[in-house]
């Protein structure tokens, strides 16, 4: 097991080395730079009549090459000023809009997001397990068609749909509308809720129904083996043969396809976020990119990327815990 | 689209001369959602095939006295914020959303066999870097990435189907491990054995035994495609005004009048869940027929009347 554990861990090097690759060079092709932005920003105000954009460059260290750019970026060649002050330091460089360090404003988000991602992982597994599970126990009947369908309506329709569906509908019939200023959750949990459950349900039930039928693919899969037959034959309940037999076996390849799922929870949440108005990462992003400021989106796809290898290596520790037939050589 | 590819898979894999035929009768026999899916997809695609005719306005013809009309008669499905006739609008955003979903669900095949074949079949240190760029790949939130290779691309049409191709990086890993698990058999050594080369052994052998996961591959991303261009364009991160698009029906100035006139925010997204509900049923029911491996035990949306009996009949003595 340890063995396995430092292999996993040591494989989490050459993803988060690439990662940073991917995303440094994707922003570096994304045309228009920190320079363009000033000099159209100064034209607009009509407060200039000729820059020099090299000096500029340079000024921001835009005229080294792009290794060394990089090495800047991951902190392992000096800044301008001799300092080493990237990734490997924590650092995630100056927003261009607001001039202040992308991880203190990736900081007042990161909780936003971290509750809604949190809560609608927890919601959807709530509503999967068990409509999986009852699903599968009763397969064929009016239960599992109806909790099939629903899982099928609820991947089919986009979740910016649904979404709206839930601002419109509501609103029309009963004047309802979902709080549209966030209270952070210590200021005040019930109000803090009270604006996130609703988002946290939508996202829920998109993930929640793909799940559901995963669930229960895994759990018929289960109820055919031979050692469920000798529960059943040995005269046990149901509520034993299911408990105790079929769901830690149906649960380990559930596991993984949950930690993949959350990637897409994740990338969904930036829509969800948009659609209530929830200040978070994803609300962020799509700010930071209409206003073209490059840093911040490199800061807070590597923050959400990191937090997604942690979530796999997790994912990965809790399949060889649930799963004794894994063999660790 | 997808029946050509279809019926050329059945043509390949077997002799048999009525394949398709065989294909339709187990269809519509055994998987009645799979069919339903099937007939809806196909009239979906006729719909975006004669568009101009069946939509009754043009689509950009615009009267601002009879802006945001509810739905009647006359307008179907009532009116936009600049009068314009909402059905008009939907029947040709059909064509935009399953031009980019179908295209991009090719390109995102063809790119994941490139991968998962070369990585599968060459094996070493190409293996090794191709899964590990997967894996980084794997861990980048998807919608953020696509968000900045969309700033990169610009928005045209064949941009964003390059841009939502790139998900076939992700499925070069199912063709892999296919590959993997043909590349012991014994057609592949023998091809080696009478010398032939490796790209004639990869097209020749190699392809066409991994048709019918790629097939499954091809069906299966198509709805998630649509949902990925209707989710840039809500965005506001897809394609432009001039061309309609489902999602981006729903952004926008829309958002300022949808309790007045809900049926601007309802229609668009109705007409997108038909689609991808429909392709999702008619991709299982395929993958169910062409490769019971993928199956995975019961967990499909429609068994066969035969195996369900016999399901049944196993639960009830089991419960008795």
């Amino acid at each position: 097991m340890r063995a396995y554990l430092i292999r996993r861990l040591l494989l989490v090097i050459p993803t988060v080395f690439i990662i940073t690759l991917i995303i440094f060079f994707l922003m570096r092709m994304v045309p228009g730079d920190i320079v363009d932005d000033l000099v159209w920003q100064m034209e607009e105000a009509g407060t200039i009549s000729e820059v020099d954009e090299d000096l500029l460059r340079a000024h921001y260290g835009l005229g080294e090459p792009a290794v060394i750019q990089y090495g800047r970026f991951l902190g392992v060649t000096p800044q301008k000023n001799g300092k080493f002050a990237g990734l490997l330091q924590g650092d995630l460089g100056v927003s261009w809009k607001q001039r202040r360090p992308v991880t203190e404003m990736i900081g007042e988000k990161l909780a936003v997001t971290f509750e809604l991602g949190l809560l609608s992982f927890i919601l959807a597994q709530l509503i999967s397990l068990p409509i999986g599970i009852i699903s599968a126990l009763r397969q064929n009947t009016l239960a599992d068609y109806v909790g099939r369908s629903f899982a099928i309506v609820f991947i089919s329709f986009p979740s910016f749909w649904v979404a709206t569906m839930v601002i419109v509908f509501p609103g029309l019939w009963w004047g309802y509308l979902p709080p549209v200023r966030w209270t952070p959750f210590l200021d005040n949990p019930m109000k803090n809720l009270n604006g996130v459950w609703v988002p946290a349900l939508v996202s829920a039930l998109l993930m929640g129904g793909g799940m559901m039928r995963w669930v229960r693919t895994m759990m018929l899969e289960v109820l055919r083996q031979d050692y469920i037959r000798t529960a059943w034959s040995k005269g046990l309940v149901e509520t034993l043969v299911v408990a105790r037999h079929a769901l830690k076996n149906t649960m380990i390849p559930v596991v993984t396809i949950m930690g993949l799922q959350i990637p897409i929870l994740i990338g969904g949440n930036i829509i969800i976020e948009q659609i209530f108005n929830l200040p978070g990462m994803g609300f962020m992003t799509i700010t930071a990119l209409n206003t073209r400021d490059y840093p911040l989106v490199s800061g807070i796809m590597i923050v959400l990327s990191f937090g997604i290898v942690l979530i796999n290596v997790i994912t990965d520790i809790m399949y060889g815990v649930l799963d004794p037939k894994v063999q660790y050589d | 689209m997808a029946d050509a590819n279809v019926a050329r898979t059945l043509a390949t894999e077997t002799k048999e001369p009525n394949k398709l035929g065989g294909f339709f009768k187990k269809l519509f026999r055994h998987h009645p959602l799979g069919a339903f899916g099937l007939v809806i997809t196909v009239s979906f695609l006729l719909t975006a095939v004669f568009a101009e005719t069946i939509a009754p306005y043009d689509m950009n013809a615009s009267d601002i006295k009879r802006r945001l009309q509810p739905p009647s008669r006359e307008f179907l499905l009532g009116t936009d914020l600049i009068g314009r006739d909402m059905f008009s609008r939907i029947v040709i955003g059909t064509r935009t959303s399953l031009t980019i979903g179908l295209a991009a669900a090719a390109g995102s095949v063809v790119i994941a066999l490139v991968m998962g074949i070369l990585s599968a079949y060459l094996g070493g240190i190409v293996d090794m870097a191709v899964q590990r760029f997967v894996d980084a790949w794997m861990c980048i939130p998807g919608l953020s990435i696509l968000l900045v290779i969309v700033s990169i691309t610009g928005t045209s049409i064949p941009a964003m189907i390059f841009i939502l191709s790139l998900g076939g990086i992700v499925g070069s890993r199912l063709i892999r491990s296919t590959v993997i698990r043909i590349r012991e058999d014994m057609y592949l050594a023998a091809a080696t054995a009478i010398g032939s080369g490796t790209l004639r052994i990869l097209l020749r052998h190699v392809l066409p035994n991994i048709l019918a996961p790629t097939i499954v591959a091809f069906t299966g991303s198509v709805p998630g495609m649509i949902l990925a261009e209707a989710g840039l364009s809500f965005l506001g991160f897809g394609l432009g005004p001039p061309t309609p698009s489902w999602g981006a029906m729903l952004s926008g100035q829309v958002r300022f009048h949808m309790f007045e006139a809900p049926h601007l925010v309802i229609w668009p997204g109705v007409a997108l869940g038909l689609v991808v509900y429909s392709t999702n049923m008619f991709g299982d029911a395929l993958r169910d027929i062409l490769d019971p491996r993928l199956r995975g035990g019961g967990g499909r949306f429609s068994g066969t009347a035969a195996q369900r009996k016999q399901q049944k009949a196993g639960d009830s003595a089991k419960r008795s």
